[in-house]
């Protein structure tokens, strides 16, 4: 008897991905298309008096130095957590692979961290890097290295960073994980075989193996990067110092939940959406020509 | 006779739930977290106690900006409380939203409740009043910046810690002294903006911004970059190299600098006080903020900080009359000690002041009157009323970001504030033109 994974009804299908349209339309698109009409108005924080005005909230951005300086930091920040959390992530679900005993107590705890919120995970990290009682600092400290990423700029990057990208290893590790084991062991024994040494092997069987995997997470911890991250922001360094750690999406925050100013933050948040659209389009028509499937 | 009684019973309950339905609902959203929120169910208790026409319910909506947000989204869904606490930051916002708010002098006058503006303090309820003194929102908790000292570092530097410094230029000898003693940081201080800024001008009689700090009008410009406030930067940019000042963060991040006992002089809230108590292992006092001496008219008095009840419009007239008696209620004495004396935030009556000094509260808990006798030592002047400004928050942002310039060595404190004041007042025309 032939199997076929045909729909006879016409109305079935439609009823079967109705949930996920509505969730997307309510949660998406919805929100989505309320910031677009918001970011040409401009409307006090009551909604008492609305003005039509354009796109002079645009212009506003970009004559601001200051907005253009915190897109640069922005793409800084978003390519650093991406990479770390992604080749952090790799090296451990490689390495953990690998244990043949308590492997999977090993999983267990390289998965726990995804359970913490970014607002804790930056909470975390601001205790252990406290310029007055961090474990880190007091260890910097006695190496003669002074830490206050209070005033120091590249200090403060870094330490958001890690704390950004900590979380995001997990979920990398998970992801990886899954994709090695999906990786047939014939192939890997068969070039042990021929002589391929574990490097050999990693790079000519196992990575291009798992760029289907890289892609995905590529795309995953940029959006990651550009939105889920304010928290941190919030809770380590408020943008500072100077506007150093002053990523996009923190501004859209303060702006529009801080400083009640909601037709900038409206324009902001159209431009970060327009961004991560534009990354994600480059990335599927250039970078998905290099995955195998 | 069994049946008698529970039938009694019954129709006893009935008739309370009944009462209960009678009182009028008062909704008060607040963001006071923890011991603080007891507090204010405790005063609503009370309330609630005294009398049964209205009761008060008590919502904690977290952070300030949380319950402000929360405020306003429900503002704009037709469903707002009836009480809303702001912080003050936000007053200048609610201040523009005329159709969304009822002034309190008006919610007074309105429903009949007795009210004279005259007992409250004027540089309290000066921040939420307009420039002829009629009162728009109620002042809740009020606190102002004050100079913490740890003592036993005072003595460790052989200096006495019954004499802690009065003026900038003491301040500066005495950080050197104390760092000379041993110490990584002679002083720092918590909100940097609000108390070296905001405060530091109200402090010495200078504008902060035209037009009476903005309460003049919104056609207002900042002017914190004169003369004197470039010099006080510029003098604690250079007091960093030695420590003799250190930065310690924004907002109140700080404070662990002072409660772990690395920087002996402090300055931060005068709500600061229970944080204080509870986390430094060392004896401290509180002192008048410094000025300088070669200033005409210093000090001044200072501003405050912590937040005011706000009545929202589009409620029935009985339930402003609830808002209205529960405005009177907190205005009593009685409640005004209990608020003072528990949590370091001054009371808004000279009654209340008058009272806590006949009881001798000051000679057990010194320095307690410290913000009281800054706020209200002198008549307030245009400079030192209040603010009332624009996009307020991001304006703080602004400040913060070039402060840090200024300290990272980035600008002279003349080019930071500068910097600061040409981006403030963009902010500042934005919110006129949005508000016309």
């Amino acid at each position: 008897m032939e199997k076929r994974v045909v729909f006879h009804s016409r109305t079935l299908p439609y009823l079967l991905v109705a949930p996920q349209i509505v969730i997307t339309l309510a949660f998406f698109i919805w929100p989505a298309s309320q910031a677009v009409v918001q970011s040409v108005l401009t409307q006090d924080a009551f909604g008492l008096s609305t003005k039509f005005v354009g796109l002079a909230n645009f212009e506003q951005l970009f004559a601001d130095p200051h907005y253009l300086s915190s897109f640069y930091t922005t793409v800084f920040f978003s390519t650093s957590v991406a990479l770390l959390g992604i080749s952090s992530g790799l090296f451990l679900a490689v390495q953990a692979d690998r244990v043949i005993r308590g492997a999977m107590a090993y999983k267990t705890l390289l998965i726990w961290p995804y359970a913490v919120a970014p607002a804790v995970a930056g909470v975390l990290f601001l205790f252990l890097f406290n310029p007055h009682l961090g474990m880190f600092v007091f260890a910097l400290r006695s190496l003669g290295y002074d830490w206050n990423h209070a005033l120091n700029g590249p200090q403060a990057m870094f330490l958001v960073v890690i704390a950004a990208a900590w979380r995001q290893v997990s979920y990398n590790f998970l992801f990886y994980l899954a994709g090695l084991q999906s990786i047939p062991k014939s192939l890997i024994e068969a070039a042990a075989i021929d002589g391929a040494g574990p490097m050999r092997r990693f790079w000519t069987i196992i990575f291009p193996l798992l760029t289907p995997t890289s892609f995905f997470l590529l795309v995953m911890n940029i959006v990651y990067a550009f939105f889920d991250t304010f928290a941190i922001i919030h809770q380590v360094t408020k943008g500072g110092p100077g506007d150093a750690t002053n990523i996009m999406v923190y501004k859209v925050f303060r702006d529009g939940f801080v400083g009640l100013d909601l037709g900038g933050s409206a324009a902001q948040s159209v431009v970060l959406m327009v961004i991560v659209i534009g990354l994600t389009v480059v990335q599927f028509r250039y970078i998905e020509r290099k995955v195998h499937y | 006779m069994r049946k008698w009684t529970i039938g009694l019973a019954a129709a006893a309950g009935a008739l309370t739930a009944l009462q209960a339905q009678a009182a009028t609902e008062i909704q008060w959203w607040h963001a006071q977290a923890g011991a603080l929120g007891e507090r204010v169910n405790t005063i609503a208790d009370n309330f609630n106690r005294v009398q049964d026409e209205y009761k008060v319910v008590p919502v904690f909506k977290g952070s300030y900006t949380e319950t402000m947000t929360a405020g306003i989204a429900a503002f704009r869904a037709g469903k707002a409380p009836h009480i809303l606490q702001v912080f003050e930051v936000g007053t200048g916002t609610m201040m523009a939203a005329k159709g969304a708010v009822v002034p309190v002098h008006k919610l007074m006058a309105d429903t009949g409740v007795p009210f004279d503006p005259k007992n409250y303090l004027p540089a309290v309820t000066g921040y939420y009043s307009t420039p002829d003194g009629k009162m728009l929102s109620m002042p809740f908790a009020s606190s102002t910046p004050v100079l913490w000292y740890n003592k036993d570092a005072f003595k460790k530097a052989g200096l006495d810690p019954n004499k802690p410094p009065k003026t900038w230029p003491e301040v500066g000898e005495y950080a050197k002294k104390l760092v000379a003693s041993g110490y990584n940081c002679g002083f720092s201080t918590a909100w940097f903006t609000w108390t070296q800024l905001e405060n530091f001008s109200a402090w010495h009689n200078v504008p902060f911004a035209t037009k009476a700090n903005g309460l003049g009008g919104l056609d207002t410009e900042y002017k914190f970059n004169g003369p004197l406030q470039v010099k006080h930067i510029q003098q604690l940019a250079d007091w960093q190299k030695d420590k003799t000042f250190v930065y310690g963060g924004r907002d109140n991040l700080g404070n662990p600098k002072f409660i772990g006992g690395e920087c002996p002089l402090y300055i931060e809230s005068s709500a600061g006080y229970g944080s204080f108590k509870a986390g430094a292992k060392f004896e401290f006092g509180a002192s008048t903020l410094p000025y300088y001496p070669d200033v005409q008219g210093a000090p001044q008095n200072t501003i405050i900080g912590g937040n005011s009840l706000w009545v929202m419009g589009g409620h029935s007239k009985t339930e402003n009359k609830g808002v209205a008696e529960f405005f009177r209620f907190l205005s009593l004495p009685l409640v005004q000690t209990y608020w003072h004396a528990y949590t370091g935030y001054v009371p808004i009556t000279t009654a209340a002041y008058e009272e806590m000094k006949a009881v001798k509260f000051y000679n057990d808990y010194p320095g307690r009157d410290i913000p009281i006798i800054e706020l209200g030592g002198k008549q307030p002047t245009e400079n030192s009323m209040g603010l009332r400004l624009g996009y307020f928050a991001q304006a703080r942002d602004i400040m913060y970001e070039e402060i840090e310039n200024i300290f990272a060595g980035k600008k002279t404190a003349q080019q930071g504030l500068d910097e600061a004041v040409k981006r403030g007042n963009v902010l500042l025309r934005k919110f006129e033109n949005e508000n016309k």
